[in-house]
């Protein structure tokens, strides 16, 4: 049934994974970078199961839902910070946000 | 052309365009909701490629969970647009923007030339029985069973910290 | 795959921390003066986890279907975590009080992140080191700004979460591309076919991708940058834990990952790119710390360049390099904890007193601080007798054995600019007049961590051979 080389998803996620780099390193909203931060660790996701799938295990899926629980509490915990850095700054913008000389 | 790669291509495209939609627009809520727009393209991926289970997983707890808090604290803080993309620091973007290409086609070409559809071929009934709900509830459960278990503990972890850095009272 | 119940028993470590943690976050539930009781509670279990981990030395054995190591490296780790975190415990009783931020949880968190750190050390399969590296990276970012009134806590943690997330997506994308070309998730699978494996393509851009992902945690030069700010801005303990045992761990991820190039004659496929970044960090951490007037700012430069030298063990890739780097982070670990310590005594409130103008006449305002304070910096130059000597000196024989005697020529050559900015604190502490007053607060248990760790770099410096023969004996499995 399946005529999709793996090639395809593995070009697919490798574009995902640009884009999301590449929005890391140009957007300046904390939220949004962190939203880019999902979408790179998505584009593995869809690595880890086009792998899985072709190679018939179940393993890329299984690590796929460990991703998606680290996504989960990294998400609880960062947008924690997120709140509370807004509530002592009452912005989220990275370049606003500079108490030290880098 | 079948149409499973049909349905690729406008899964793909989807996911690919929304990917770039979301870096590109200003308004963080616009920026979510094309985030909300991959998953679900990825969801679909996900089914073509017989994982039925994290294609569900990923529908409920990403978009459905994960991106509802996102919107939740975008919407919370009220942080309005950024200012367009390329009105400050030009020339940093542009050249991470070109870094991002070589980058990306390098990685391209690199996939292409180890070309793994040469040893891999799809086993189509064994990925129908690993996707399923039930062997990866079995694996789970037994080989994977430890970092299931620290899963556990990470999560622990995760709501201690959420609850220490929101609600924690101050003298 | 049945579990045979005696696998728990070599995990005894793993299960008392893991009660540990259970019980403490009951005891913050339901106890209202569990932050004065948590203290106590966690250094015991400290130390009674790194003693139990140090009993299982040379029982070396894979649990749970792979994906556990018991004994041997991981137990040299675990110590390493488990009594670097009880020096962290005991100089935070009384430092939060003055940080503003004197919570339980605080306490549940160490316990969590040390968990996860002996999982990274303890993984034999992929998934393993993810899930440790997570908990562990977690808990630091919540720690790093726990007082969340603190606009510089708050922006240190910010720093840190956004790079660090950024680093799990490299990370993880590498275990992607590493899984599907090696077909496995099992460590050990992959070493045994590192050489083979090296041969596809994707198999090396996944692992490159990995080392970028792990070279933000050990906080290498090009991958320093949010190195400085989270240093400065966390808490000091939290800034001790961070610098010693989390570099640790992700060190610990390394040698695992790499063990084929340590034990077979596999050629090091990855040389250039460590050569290149442990001179790039040496340089750059031992050069910017000369113009920091800041304690903190400083350790943080200086800590770059000790991922450095220790990089140079790993581009070594022989099997003395590994006995170098792990004696090297314990030695590291101890002054560095230490000289973390000294900072989070002498620092008042507000983050006072942690510029270099304080330590001015320090040995008139407190001997033994600026003794300890002197002792510390002294082994982080590297001059012997102190452990910080003997550390380096491995690594770099290890490089001169591997023929890359230019990278321990740079090492020597870093380490000596090094100890300029090392030296001018002591001569700051002890040729200086005293700048302006403060009175250093009482701080019985800071006091003792401070102790306890000058004693463990003295004995590290003195006696050497004990803890390198024990590594020796157990890396060879």
């Amino acid at each position: 049934m399946n005529s999709i080389p793996i090639e395809y998803y593995l070009i697919l996620s490798a574009f995902m994974f640009t884009v999301g780099v590449t929005g890391v390193l140009i957007r300046r909203n904390a939220i949004v970078i962190f939203m880019c931060v999902e979408l790179m660790l998505n584009s593995a996701n869809l690595t880890m199961v086009a792998f899985s799938s072709y190679l018939g295990q179940s393993a890329g899926q299984i690590f796929v839902f460990f991703v998606m629980t680290v996504a989960a509490a990294e998400a609880a915990v960062g947008l924690a910070i997120i709140i509370a850095i807004f509530r002592n700054k009452l912005t989220v913008n990275i370049d606003e946000i500079n108490i030290f000389k880098w | 052309m079948n149409l499973e790669l049909i349905i690729f291509i406008v899964l793909a495209l989807t996911g690919a365009i929304s990917a770039v939609g979301m870096i590109t627009r200003p308004n963080p809520v616009i920026s979510a909701l094309f985030l909300i727009f991959n998953f679900f393209a990825l969801a679909g991926l996900y089914l073509l490629l017989n994982a039925q289970f994290i294609s569900i997983v990923q529908i409920i707890v990403y978009a459905g969970a994960i991106m509802v808090l996102f919107l939740f604290v975008i919407m919370l803080l009220r942080t309005g647009e950024e200012p367009k993309l390329f009105s400050e620091k030009k020339h940093i973007k542009y050249f991470a923007i070109v870094i991002a290409v070589l980058v990306f086609v390098q990685l391209g070409y690199l996939i292409f030339y180890e070309a793994p559809s040469e040893y891999i071929s799809q086993r189509v009934q064994q990925s129908m029985e690993a996707g399923t709900i039930e062997n990866i509830g079995q694996q789970l459960y037994t080989t994977y069973m430890i970092p299931f278990e620290a899963a556990g503990f990470l999560l622990l972890a995760a709501t201690i910290g959420a609850l220490v850095l929101a609600k924690k009272n101050f003298e | 795959m049945p579990i045979n119940s005696s696998e728990y028993l070599q995990i005894l470590p793993f299960l008392i921390l893991g009660l540990g943690i259970v019980i403490s976050t009951l005891f913050e539930m339901y106890y209202k003066n569990s932050e004065n009781f948590l203290p106590w509670f966690s250094a015991i279990l400290f130390l009674v986890t790194g003693a139990i981990a140090l009993t299982g030395l040379h029982d070396q054995t894979v649990l749970f279907g792979g994906m556990l190591a018991a004994g041997g490296k991981s137990a040299i780790f675990h110590f390493i975590f488990n009594l670097g975190a009880a020096i962290v415990v005991m100089s935070s009783v009384n430092y939060l009080n003055k940080y503003g931020a004197n919570f339980g949880e605080y306490y549940i968190l160490l316990q969590s992140s040390v968990l996860g750190m002996m999982m990274m050390s303890a993984a034999r399969d992929i998934f393993m080191i993810f899930m440790g590296l997570e908990l562990m990276s977690i808990c630091f970012y919540v720690l790093a700004g726990i007082n969340r009134k603190k606009a510089s806590a708050n922006e240190a943690s910010m720093k840190y979460f956004l790079l660090g997330a950024f680093a799990t997506g490299f990370i993880v994308y590498g275990i992607a591309l590493i899984y599907g070309s090696a077909q496995t998730t099992s460590i050990d699978a992959i070493v045994n076919n590192f050489s083979a494996l090296t041969d596809n393509v994707i198999f090396i851009v996944g692992f490159a991708i990995l080392l970028i992902g792990f070279s933000f945690k050990i906080a290498a030069f090009p991958f320093h940058m949010w190195v400085p700010d989270v240093y400065q801005g966390s808490a000091t303990t939290v800034t001790g834990l961070m610098s010693t045992t989390g570099k640790a761990a992700a060190f610990s991820v390394l040698i695992a990952i790499m063990t084929a190039i340590f034990s077979e004659n596999i050629p090091n496929t990855f040389v250039d790119y460590f050569a290149a970044l442990a001179t790039l960090s040496m340089l750059f951490g031992s050069i910017v710390a000369i113009a920091q007037d800041n304690l903190k700012r400083m350790l943080a430069y200086s800590s770059i360049s000790h991922a450095g030298y220790m990089l140079i063990g790993l581009s070594a890739g022989n099997e003395s390099s590994v006995a170098g780097i792990i004696f090297y982070l314990a030695a590291y670990a101890f002054m560095n904890l230490g000289a973390f310590a000294v900072i989070s005594v002498i620092e008042g409130e507000n983050d006072s007193n942690t510029e270099l103008n304080a330590y001015a006449g320090l040995n008139s305002k407190s001997p033994v601080m600026a003794f300890f304070m002197a002792l510390f910096m002294f082994a982080l130059a590297g001059i012997p007798p102190m452990a910080g000597f003997f550390g380096k000196y491995y690594v770099f024989i290890a490089a001169i054995e591997a023929d890359l005697t230019w990278l321990a020529v740079v090492g020597v050559f870093s380490s000596a600019i090094s100890v300029y900015f090392y030296l001018r604190v002591v001569v700051y502490m002890y040729f200086k007049e005293s700048e302006y007053d403060f009175i250093i607060q009482k701080n019985n248990s800071g006091m003792f961590a401070v102790m306890v760790s000058g004693l463990l770099v003295l004995v590290f410096g003195i006696l050497p051979d004990t803890l390198l023969t024990q590594i020796l004996s157990v890396i060879n499995y």
